[in-house]
């Protein structure tokens, strides 16, 4: 059993208040990714959950145990560090045993629980040699090994994968997403890279500024973001923006004033809204296309084109001045300063009040 | 492309054959030539005249008797009754400064490392000031200020407590020399360590703790073997330096009382500008180059694989 419980969490470094009151529940065999910009308090928190910072005030709670003072060594939890931290005069079986010598445990259990990391993480070969002599995904390897032999009842990653290149990085994201549903351990990851939270997670935490903004399955933060922020950083390309009003409000949805030059219903039930206030509406790029038989008609002229083989990324720029992406197939070759037609589906449109907020329930359910 | 692949190895292999004929024919000889030489000239002319010198008869108090007199000055300087002392003396020095530098050196800069206090950088400086004191004025303090049986800072204490004031010159001469120099020395230590302490991956630290490591055993499990780099570093510099050690003995004790603090630096020395002999200072010179070497041999052995290994 593993269940972490954390209660209004606050970490304040030099009077700057870095965590700004968390609260989050952490399940038994979940999969859970901190995602956030750089600065936004992401590792901070995941070091106050491993013990190796201060808590300012609040909670951690483990397994109804409160560990929020308790010394890092005895939460039962293990890190994996995005430098790996292995001991370089040690050998590969030396640093997995430390923390079991450490704690003084009989030596045919500790060459029992070495061995059988080892196996899972196919490291047989390389236990006497020193980490120097290991590639990057090796290394990374045995700093998960090293997590494994001691058994705990959380892994925390802190950005393991971002010193390796991109071809092992995808093979590591596999090996982790394997070793997650081998070892049925509970998982907390933190990484800047959304491809990384939104394969890996059961459970996606977007933090912004020290607080939670979002907290969900990927497929409920891409479908439905709760706001502005959420909605633009998870996704590639980004969700576009367009400024817009309210026109008016009905029963089968609402309908909205682009300043982009088109008026647009959506089956968005927008409770609280009166036409005339200003909102902002999201589409992602997978979203626009590029035909002239439906209802709103945006005029727009392309930028660049990015392309990739597989699809085409089209920067477009509308009349009123705001840019957005489109993804067209392959085959597309946008001509820089072409004008085009693009239509935007509807059911897939998000609205957001002039604070952020995701406006209304779409009217039929989303995939989850 | 195939074909491409494949033929671009053997055209770079012809290519590169001229190329590495010309490079031996280079004039790189020629041109580092200058250095060479005058390198050459710095060490070798010293070194001819000190063998020259100590295969003669060379007093200067007997002028013009210069005659060849074989190995004889080696067999005085060796059969000298202050050669066993000097030997002795270098040694202790040597290894009572290495010790108490490289034991203490660790210690304070892993104290200085852990704890946080206000003033710590006015700390870090009045530690590594004692180095920029020169040896004879840091001698004379030590003398003059601290061991004098009257004057002294330690005489006062012992009075204090009652005590008869040891004159620590006269009763430990050698003790007191290897504190003379192990308190110059001891901050080269510090600064060395200080540095590389710093080095060390905080992160490594983190994994430690969380894997239950207590203060410690992170250090004697982390830090240490960072640090065994930067001892060897230590320890080779220092020796080079301690082996030929000479002020701190001709400021307080001249060597005295009789050889009790006489080191082979000071020994050679008396033998040519006390007592006038070249011939014999020189064999000593010989002798303590011979030493020299035997111990740098004997430390590239021990340390210097630990030097040239990659981390």
């Amino acid at each position: 059993m593993a269940d972490l419980k954390i209660r209004n969490l606050k970490k304040v470094f030099d009077d700057v208040e870095i965590i700004k009151g968390i609260d989050l529940d952490v399940r038994d065999r979940e999969f859970v990714v901190f995602v956030g910009p750089s600065g936004c308090g992401k590792s901070t928190l995941l070091r106050l959950i491993a013990g190796l910072e201060e808590v300012s005030s609040g909670q951690i709670e483990l397994d109804g145990r409160d560990i929020t003072d308790v010394s890092p060594a005895k939460r039962d939890l293990a890190m994996v560090f995005q430098t790996y931290a292995l001991y370089p005069h040690m050998s590969v079986r030396r640093n997995m045993s430390f923390a079991l010598e450490l704690a003084k445990a009989d030596k045919n259990e500790v060459a029992r629980k070495v061995s059988e990391a080892a196996r899972i993480l196919e490291l047989e070969p390389l236990l006497d040699r020193k980490p120097r002599q290991l590639s990057g995904g090796q290394r990374q390897r045995v700093a998960i090994g090293r997590a494994i032999v001691r058994n705990p009842k959380v892994f925390l990653f802190d950005e393991p994968l971002s010193n390796l290149d991109a071809a092992l990085r995808v093979q590591m994201r596999l090996e982790l997403a394997r070793l997650h549903k081998e070892l049925n351990a509970t998982m907390i990851y933190v990484t800047h890279d959304q491809v990384e939270a939104m394969t890996l997670a059961d459970k996606v935490v977007v933090l912004n500024g020290g607080r939670i903004e979002q907290v969900g399955s990927p497929m409920e933060l891409y479908h439905s973001p709760a706001n502005l922020f959420v909605a633009g950083f998870l996704g590639t390309p980004k969700m576009g923006f367009l400024r817009g009003r309210i026109a008016s409000v009905g029963a089968q949805g609402c309908e909205v004033e682009l300043d982009a030059g088109c008026r647009l219903s959506l089956p968005l039930q927008a409770a609280g809204l009166t036409s005339g206030s200003d909102v902002t509406l999201g589409i992602r790029p997978e979203h626009l296309h590029r035909s002239s038989d439906e209802r709103c008609h945006l005029k727009v002229k392309t930028d660049v084109g990015e392309r990739l083989g597989s699809d085409t990324y089209c920067h477009v720029r509308t009349r009123s001045g705001e840019s957005l992406t489109m993804r067209v197939r392959g085959d597309f070759t946008p001509r820089y300063g072409q004008e085009l037609d693009l239509t935007l589906e509807s059911d897939h449109c998000h609205l957001f009040d002039s604070q952020g907020q995701a406006i209304g329930q779409p009217l039929q359910q989303q995939v989850a | 492309m195939n074909s491409t692949t494949l033929a671009t190895p053997s055209t770079a292999t012809s290519d590169a054959r001229p190329v590495h004929g010309r490079r031996r024919r280079s004039p790189g000889w020629f041109l580092i030539s200058p250095s060479v030489t005058l390198l050459l000239i710095w060490m070798l002319v010293p070194l001819a005249m000190t063998v020259y010198f100590s295969v003669i008869r060379y007093n200067l108090l007997y002028p013009g008797e210069r005659g060849f007199v074989g190995l004889e000055n080696f067999h005085y300087f060796l059969t000298d009754a202050g050669f066993i002392p000097g030997m002795t003396n270098t040694l202790i020095l040597v290894g009572g400064v290495l010790l108490i530098s490289v034991v203490l050196g660790v210690l304070i800069s892993a104290l200085l490392e852990a704890a946080e206090f206000p003033g710590r950088g006015l700390v870090r400086v009045m530690l590594i000031s004692p180095f920029f004191i020169m040896p004879t004025v840091s001698a004379l303090i030590w003398k003059n200020l601290i061991f004098h049986p009257v004057s002294g800072v330690l005489a006062a204490l012992w009075k204090f407590f009652g005590a008869q004031p040891v004159d620590w010159l006269a009763q430990h001469p050698m003790a007191s020399i290897v504190i003379i120099v192990a308190w110059q020395w001891l901050p080269f230590a510090i600064l060395i360590l200080m540095t590389a302490m710093q080095s060390l991956d905080q992160e490594q630290k983190e994994a430690a703790r969380l894997d239950g490591a207590g203060p410690l055993a992170i250090f004697w499990h982390l830090t240490l073997p960072h640090l065994a780099r930067p001892i060897a570093v230590v320890v080779m510099i220092e020796m080079i330096f301690l082996l030929s050690v000479f002020a701190e003995i001709f400021t307080t004790t001249s060597g005295g009382p009789g050889y009790a603090s006489t080191n082979l630096a000071y020994l050679i020395y008396t033998q040519a500008l006390l007592q006038f002999d070249v011939g014999m200072a020189s064999a000593g010179g010989l002798i303590a180059v011979v030493i020299a070497n035997i111990a740098a041999i004997l430390l590239v052995r021990m340390l210097g694989k630990n030097l040239t290994e990659k981390h």
